[in-house]
Parts: structure tokens; C-alpha cells; sequence
């Protein structure tokens, strides 16, 4: 069998990438939006560390760590912007969220 | 890598050279953690259930923590697993349970315009294909050997410094814990009734 590389790695990266782009495109429910940009945030970490990996240095891993940080904050602050939202309108269709709309 | 790490320490933790170290079955392995992580996103994006969509997210991250270590890097296996799939992803069940009520199962699943969503999730992968196709030459031969015994110190020489020095990552380090108490302080603000 072909030695796995890091080409490999790259290419499951891409498809969880192109995975979560499909999610954010085309669901109504908004916090399976926001799952669909934290399986994004994946595919990224899991670029950032293969490469870490060839090149045989840490930076990658720190970046990815560093990028775990970042998608509990802003999973917390989105989730939080629903939460206010629903008390409002009682409704997590993306289609029906549309107060700003002229 | 770092050269703040001292060499003692170094190879009190080195196992590179252990045979009994070395990876077995890494082609098996891989294809099993990429399958059940790339399964895993796929039902994701296509679940009716929110609370499903969460389960399978939680499984295709600690897929992706297994092939964390795969790739040498246990640390952030583990705060894949603690932070991602034992905090998130809590957090994102929460708010499932508090947000979703029974109409949103029985809506339909799908956008209005899912071609157009589709299409776009297309030519992106088209983009990448390509790019994979035109530069697979690029991508050097990997598997310069990390001592894996030491990852955590390197990491955490790197993060917080060490003998005095700051590490790299220390300014990056602090902003990233202002960070958080910006979040925690929004999240708070912003699901209080009355501010």
C-alpha cells in the first residue's frame, strides 16, 4: 500500500472542508450552521498540524491550538446571539430571520 | 522546534529510537479515522435532529483527535478532545435543548436556494482538486521525526517560555485569554433579560 503523506492528510482537510461549506450553505437550522463552521474550523486544525508535521516543527500545533480557542469563544458568543434572538422571535430558521429586511 | 528546550530534558523523553515505538498499520489506521471523520461530517450536514447532528460532530472530532496523534501531535489531541468535544459540543447540546422546538424537526432541512449553495460547494472543490492535482509534486517527503515523548514541554516552552526568556507564543498566548473573557463577558451580556 502507498505510504500515507501528507498529501493525504490534506486531501481529508479539503473534503471536511468542502463538508462545511455545504452545511453552511443549504441548512435552515442556524445551530446546525454553526456546527457546519465548527467541522470548517477542523479541516483547517487538521491542515495546520499535517504540516506542522512535515516540516517537523510545533508552530502548526500552535496555531491549531490557538484556533480550538478561538471556535469556543465564538461558538459561546454565536450560541449566545441565538439564545437572545429565540427569546425574541421564537424561530432557529435562518429563512425567518429576517428583521433587518426592507 | 524550539531550541529553549534543554537536552536533558530532551532525552530523558526521547523514543525514537525504541523499536517498540514505531507505528504499525498507519494506512489502515488512517483510512478508518478519515472515513468514519469524513462519514461523520456528511451526516452532520445532512441529519434532520439537531441533537444527531451533534452526536456525529462529536465523533468526527475525536476521529480528528486520533488522527492528531497519528500526526505526532498528543497535545492537541487532547485539548481536541477536552476542550472541543468535552466543551463545545456540550455547550452546542445545551442550546439545542433549550432552543429547539418540535417544529424545527419537521421543517424541511433544506434552504430554498440549496442549488445555488451546492453549486458554489462544488466549484470550491473543484478549486481544490485542481490546486491537488497540479501541486501534489510540491509537498516534500514528511516524517521528520518528532520525539513525541516531549511534545508537551516543547509546546508549553513555546507557549509560556522558559529559564527566564518568554516563549514565542507568549504575547499570542494572552491576547487569545483576553479573548475569552470578551466572550464570556458578551455571551453573559447578551442572554441576560434585562442589561
Amino acid at each position: 500500500m502507498v505510504p500515507i503523506t501528507t498529501f493525504h492528510y490534506l486531501v481529508v482537510a479539503a473534503a471536511l472542508f468542502v463538508l462545511g461549506v455545504i452545511g453552511v450553505l443549504t441548512r435552515r437550522n442556524v445551530v446546525i450552521m454553526l456546527m457546519s463552521i465548527e467541522l470548517i474550523l477542523n479541516a483547517v486544525n487538521l491542515n495546520l498540524v499535517a504540516f506542522s508535521r512535515m516540516w517537523g516543527r510545533l508552530d502548526g500545533q500552535i496555531f491549531a491550538i490557538f484556533i480550538v480557542v478561538d471556535a469556543a469563544a465564538e461558538a459561546a458568543v454565536g450560541l449566545g446571539i441565538l439564545i437572545a434572538f429565540f427569546r425574541n422571535k421564537e424561530t432557529i430558521n435562518v429563512d425567518e430571520i429576517d428583521l433587518l429586511k426592507w | 522546534m524550539s531550541a529553549g528546550v534543554s537536552p536533558a530534558l530532551l532525552a530523558a523523553f526521547t523514543t525514537t529510537t525504541d523499536p517498540g515505538m514505531a507505528p504499525v498499520a498507519t494506512p489502515f489506521f488512517f483510512y478508518l479515522l478519515s472515513g468514519l471523520a469524513i462519514l461523520g461530517g456528511f451526516l452532520v450536514i445532512t441529519r434532520r435532529n439537531p441533537v444527531h447532528c451533534a452526536l456525529s460532530l462529536i465523533v468526527t472530532l475525536i476521529a480528528m483527535a486520533h488522527l492528531y496523534l497519528m500526526l505526532y501531535a498528543p497535545f492537541v489531541a487532547a485539548v481536541q478532545i477536552i476542550v472541543y468535544a468535552g466543551g463545545i459540543m456540550v455547550l452546542f447540546l445545551f442550546v439545542i435543548m433549550l432552543v429547539s422546538v418540535e417544529r424545527a424537526s419537521k421543517d424541511r432541512r433544506f434552504n430554498r436556494i440549496w442549488p445555488v449553495g451546492l453549486a458554489a460547494a462544488c466549484a470550491l472543490m473543484a478549486l481544490f482538486v485542481s490546486a491537488f492535482v497540479k501541486g501534489r509534486a510540491l509537498f516534500p517527503d514528511p516524517i521528520i521525526a518528532i520525539p513525541e515523548g516531549s511534545n508537551t514541554q516543547q509546546v508549553a516552552s513555546m507557549l509560556y517560555g522558559e529559564a527566564g526568556r518568554m516563549g514565542q507564543y507568549t504575547f499570542a498566548f494572552e491576547i487569545a485569554s483576553l479573548l475569552l473573557l470578551v466572550a464570556i463577558l458578551g455571551a453573559v451580556i447578551m442572554t441576560k433579560k434585562k442589561i
